[in-house]
């Protein structure tokens, strides 16, 4: 019954995956399982047993959502970023503002307003190839650590 | 306080045969899918349950499939599952639009909507759409299967006609007619549990349940009745006032409530018309 959250966290030395409320409201704590977003901290460890687990150190640093986080001023304090920038990695690159706002509806910001979010995700969306699918994630490899 | 997690056991059947045996041998086990309910407890500590049933990967109650004219949901079909189903978007539009309104993308990617009925709440958001499409629980057990009424479910707050040893198999929705209307009243348009959230179908028999104004979800017969006379709406909402009873919490007053509710039955009549 161990958290997924609380894997990533303390066994796998993955912190870039943030706890904030603990109940599924704010997001910070968002990890893809086979590419999609979830709360790792309402996911039971079990259920990630053989799947794809992608953290936001799985970006390496170098997604273009990444970037634009920073230069379009996307992250203040940078509790909520890897939550943010985890979920809108499954919006098509061509998403209007209505369909970003529905997908990060589940991510929680009290620092940007959510504007220099928004601006960051289309700045990215513009920077990168137009396939309508999300970005093949590169994954952090908890697997083998997290299987202790 | 969180939930020392060294104490709770979990077992991880891996067909539905498997876990009813379970079910059988020790109905003390909590059933779990999507987690997405039972974690914000243990995360606080107010679980008291230690002993779970892990069903998430029986995929065999997965699956959305018209049986007939029946459209059958598996009682693991996630909020995002019911959203993204033509089946659901053709016979159902309202249990789609219900989903959609359920905590983010990261919730409707778990919850489902078996843990919803089995979860009970009284603001459960798809429990109204349920009521008025008369559907049904298939509670299946090592004895079986059986089928109840959905409006005839649950036995007061957060109690249910559902034995341990049971599991909730599936909702079936019978063929609808009728113009179908859902509407949700939280504090912002995402991640907000519901102060008000009602559900109707415009036919010659009207049908209208409305969620957080009670024990348990409610139809209204009364008002579904003044309004198949053709009464007027002030008449309907005369009648709604009697058979709700909100309480004042955490989310909202009893004015509030009643208030909002029946400028909801007048928006949907006027929606509907």
């Amino acid at each position: 019954m161990k958290r997924l959250l609380d894997v990533l966290r303390e066994e796998c030395g993955l912190t870039g995956t943030k706890e904030g409320c603990g109940e599924g409201e704010c997001g910070a704590c968002t990890v893809l399982i086979e590419g999609v977003p979830v709360n790792s901290c309402l996911v039971p460890f079990a259920h990630a047993r053989g799947a794809r687990v992608t953290t936001i150190e799985g970006l390496n640093g170098s997604h273009p959502l990444q970037e634009t986080f920073v230069s379009e001023g996307g992250a203040q304090c940078g509790i909520c970023t890897p939550g943010m920038i985890l979920a809108a990695t499954v919006l098509p690159g061509d998403a209007e503002l209505e369909e970003i706002r529905t997908a990060l509806a589940g991510n929680i910001c009290r620092c940007t307003g959510y504007e220099g979010i928004y601006r960051a995700i289309r700045a990215a969306a513009r920077a990168r190839p137009r396939q309508g699918d999300p970005q093949p994630a590169s994954r952090a490899e908890p697997g083998a650590d997290a299987e202790r | 306080m969180r939930t020392a997690m060294s104490r709770l056991t979990l077992v991880e059947p891996r067909t539905l045969t498997e876990a009813l045996g379970i079910l059988h041998e020790d109905p003390s086990r909590t059933p779990i899918a999507g987690c997405t309910d039972v974690y914000v407890n243990l995360n606080f500590g107010t679980l008291p349950d230690t002993r779970f049933l892990d069903i998430w990967r029986l995929d065999e109650l997965r699956e959305i499939a018209l049986d007939g004219e029946v459209l059958s949901i598996g009682a693991l079909a996630t909020y995002a599952d019911l959203i993204r189903s033509p089946l659901v978007e053709e016979r159902l539009p309202i249990l789609a639009a219900a989903s959609r309104e359920i905590g983010g993308a990261q919730i409707q990617n778990r919850g489902t909507i078996g843990g919803n009925v089995a979860n009970a709440s009284p603001a459960g958001d798809t429990l109204p759409v349920l009521a008025v499409a008369e559907a049904r629980v298939v509670l299946a057990s090592a004895d079986g299967v059986r089928r109840v009424p959905f409006n005839g479910f649950y036995t007061g707050y957060r109690a249910s006609v559902r034995r341990p040893d049971e599991l909730i198999a599936a909702l079936e929705i019978p063929q609808l007619s009728g113009r179908q209307w859902f509407r949700k009243v939280g504090t912002r348009a995402a991640q907000a549990i519901s102060k008000i959230v009602m559900a109707g179908i415009r036919s010659r028999s009207p049908r209208l349940a409305v969620g957080s104004v009670a024990p348990t979800v409610v139809r209204l017969p009364e008002t579904e009745a003044v309004l198949a006379a053709g009464g007027s709406i002030d008449a309907a909402r005369a009648a709604l006032a009697r058979e709700i009873q909100p309480i004042d919490d955490v989310r909202s007053t009893a004015e509030y409530r009643r208030r909002v509710a029946e400028n909801l039955l007048a928006r949907f009549w006027r929606e509907t018309a």
